[in-house]
């Protein structure tokens, strides 16, 4: 890991949408190598959106995202993935009829010399997958899926990842040992960006929150200050 | 006994060639709709394609199989697959690939393919003529007769040179299809984009790369059943007429975008029209006897005449529809 001060993803004022109809209003985002971000928000902010534009997946019309200091905004994602960026999407984030090591292998597509090495660690992040390697990633439990899912990003070794609700629909089970993980991958050196709907919960790992609301960002700072500001508490933590 | 050997020259044989044929064809309809959504058309023209370019070789170079003991359209074959595959990435390149671009909706594509079918069909009709021509140009086809070894079996199974060398390379093309799919690379970034292109494409996978070796081997494809069929009968420009329905009714019976499923529904389609038209009188006769008086066994007990074999393949394409639109495999609908 080099020490420059280049933030690891630096998004600035980035507005942008779908056909003509801005989502995003102008979204600040840093985030150093290493650190863990949170978005929360109210449905509609524009959470995913802003992973979704980070990824390529949507037009930015205004505004500049860096990664490691190098602009990044439309490019194509295929051409992320080799910049070290990994994106998990909420749904459809598995290919159902391969199999979990199939699933697995995709993720270093463009790097089928780590194959090897990377499914070793990602067995290691993941044991339950090891266990399943061979049946197709289409029979497990949502959970399962995430883990397949996340372990696929991880496959292209990223220096970011990021994750779209990760914990969406899961047991509160699963969700701890999904935020177990997250913290065990960014302490292996991968930074994060999640969206979360489990904002206490997500902010508590969060080393920066952002509160995104219609399209803005209405608070930034460290996990631990959001979940400490009476304001933040009462619009959108719940009380 | 001279029943049975009926029964395996007109059913079992005549059933596995058409299988076979149609399994290959509708391989490459399922490969073309996994990756790109739309159903080809033009992939019976592209069987007709490499055919033709067999018999251009062949015609060309009439000797060359006689020194390796193949007969020289076999020979051929490898070139012709090229050339094939060539075509499809080419056609894909001009006619596909610009309305992909513009994201039209699949019917879009299915019409543009009825319009490459055409041009296709007229371009080889103009350089060969209207009338059927044999690949066998320099060489001579030969029939081999097995006889049973049985007491009474006078009639001998009856397998010509063509049909082993079809039954063959099919075993072989579909043993290296199954080993590309499931231990190449590319062959599972393939399954994996006709699971999900979106995630196939977040995952760094180059997605055109998987559209241009989806045509190569669906133009290869294509070029292996079209040259087997021509070799088992002869050549004709308008060959695409008699596969189009069975092999697009082979890959819906199979479940659409599942491989394994056409070769099924291949085997599944050639099998219902030769027991269609296989006259089961003749299975009939040896129990003449033993029949009561007023049931008069008829001279002919074939469910559809051979002129109309073509309406058995419609036939399932709609009840399949009707009743499991997934086809067998639970594919997609198309």
């Amino acid at each position: 890991m080099s020490s420059t001060t280049r933030p690891l993803i630096d998004a600035r004022d980035v507005h942008g949408g779908y056909g003509g109809m801005n989502i995003l209003n102008g979204v600040n985002m840093t985030l150093e190598a290493d650190e863990v971000g949170v978005i929360v928000g109210p449905n509609g902010a524009g959470k995913s959106t802003m992973l979704k534009a980070a990824f390529g997946l949507l037009h930015i019309n205004q505004g500049e995202i860096l990664l490691n200091g190098q602009p990044i905004q439309n490019l194509p994602p295929n051409q992320l993935v080799q910049r070290g960026m990994g994106f998990v999407p909420q749904e459809k984030n598995v290919f159902p009829s391969l199999s979990v090591q199939e699933n697995l292998e995709m993720g270093a597509f463009l790097k089928p010399q780590n194959v090897k090495r990377m499914l070793a660690q990602v067995y290691d992040f993941f044991p339950p997958l090891y266990e399943k390697r061979r049946q197709p990633a289409g029979e497990l439990s949502g959970g399962q899926r995430q883990m397949v899912a996340m372990g696929r990003a991880l496959m292209a070794e990223p220096s970011l990842l990021l994750l779209d609700e990760p914990t969406a629909g899961l047991s509160p089970l699963y969700m701890n040992e999904i935020f177990d993980r997250v913290k065990k991958i960014n302490a292996a050196g991968v930074g994060i960006l999640m969206v979360e709907q489990n904002a206490k919960q997500a902010l508590a790992i969060a080393d920066k929150g952002f509160v995104l609301a219609a399209g803005q960002n209405r608070f930034t700072d460290t996990g631990t200050a959001l979940l400490a500001n009476p304001d933040v508490a009462k619009s959108f933590l719940g009380g | 006994m001279n029943e049975l050997v009926f029964f395996i020259n007109n059913v079992v044989i005549s059933g596995s060639v058409s299988g076979s044929i149609y399994a290959i064809g509708a391989v490459g309809v399922t490969l073309i709709f996994s990756i790109m959504r739309f159903a080809h058309f033009a992939h019976a023209d592209m069987m007709t394609f490499g055919a033709f370019m067999v018999l251009l070789l062949t015609t060309a170079f009439p000797a060359a199989g006689a020194s390796l003991g193949v007969p020289t359209a076999v020979l051929m074959l490898p070139l012709a697959m090229l050339l094939t595959a060539a075509l499809a990435v080419g056609i894909d390149k001009i006619f596909y690939k610009p309305l992909r671009a513009h994201g039209v909706k699949s019917i879009v594509l299915v019409i543009g393919s009825l319009g490459v079918t055409l041009i296709l069909q007229g371009l080889i009709r103009l350089f060969s003529g209207t009338g059927a021509q044999s690949l066998y140009v320099d060489d001579r086809k030969e029939i081999f007769r097995l006889a049973l070894p049985f007491e009474g079996a006078r009639a001998p199974i009856v397998v010509t040179e063509p049909q082993i060398y079809l039954f063959v390379i099919t075993l072989v093309a579909v043993v290296a299809l199954h080993l590309f799919l499931n231990r190449s690379r590319l062959g599972k970034a393939m399954r994996a984009m006709s699971d999900n292109p979106e995630l196939a494409q977040a995952s760094g996978i180059n997605t055109h790369t998987i559209v241009a070796v989806t045509w190569i081997i669906a133009g290869a494809l294509a070029a292996i059943a079209g040259t087997l069929l021509s070799l088992d009968v002869t050549f004709k420009p308008d060959l695409s007429f008699f596969l189009l329905l069975p092999i697009f009714a082979a890959a819906i019976v199979g479940g659409v975008g599942h491989p394994y499923g056409a070769v099924v529904g291949g085997f599944v389609v050639g099998f219902a029209e030769t027991l269609a038209v296989f006259n089961w009188s003749v299975l009939l006769r040896p129990f003449r006897d033993s029949l009561p008086l007023w049931l008069e066994l008829p001279s002919n007990l074939a469910f559809v005449g051979t002129e109309y074999k073509i309406v058995v393949p419609f036939f399932i394409l709609v009840a399949i529809l009707v009743w499991r639109p997934t086809g067998l495999f639970k594919g997609k609908v198309i």
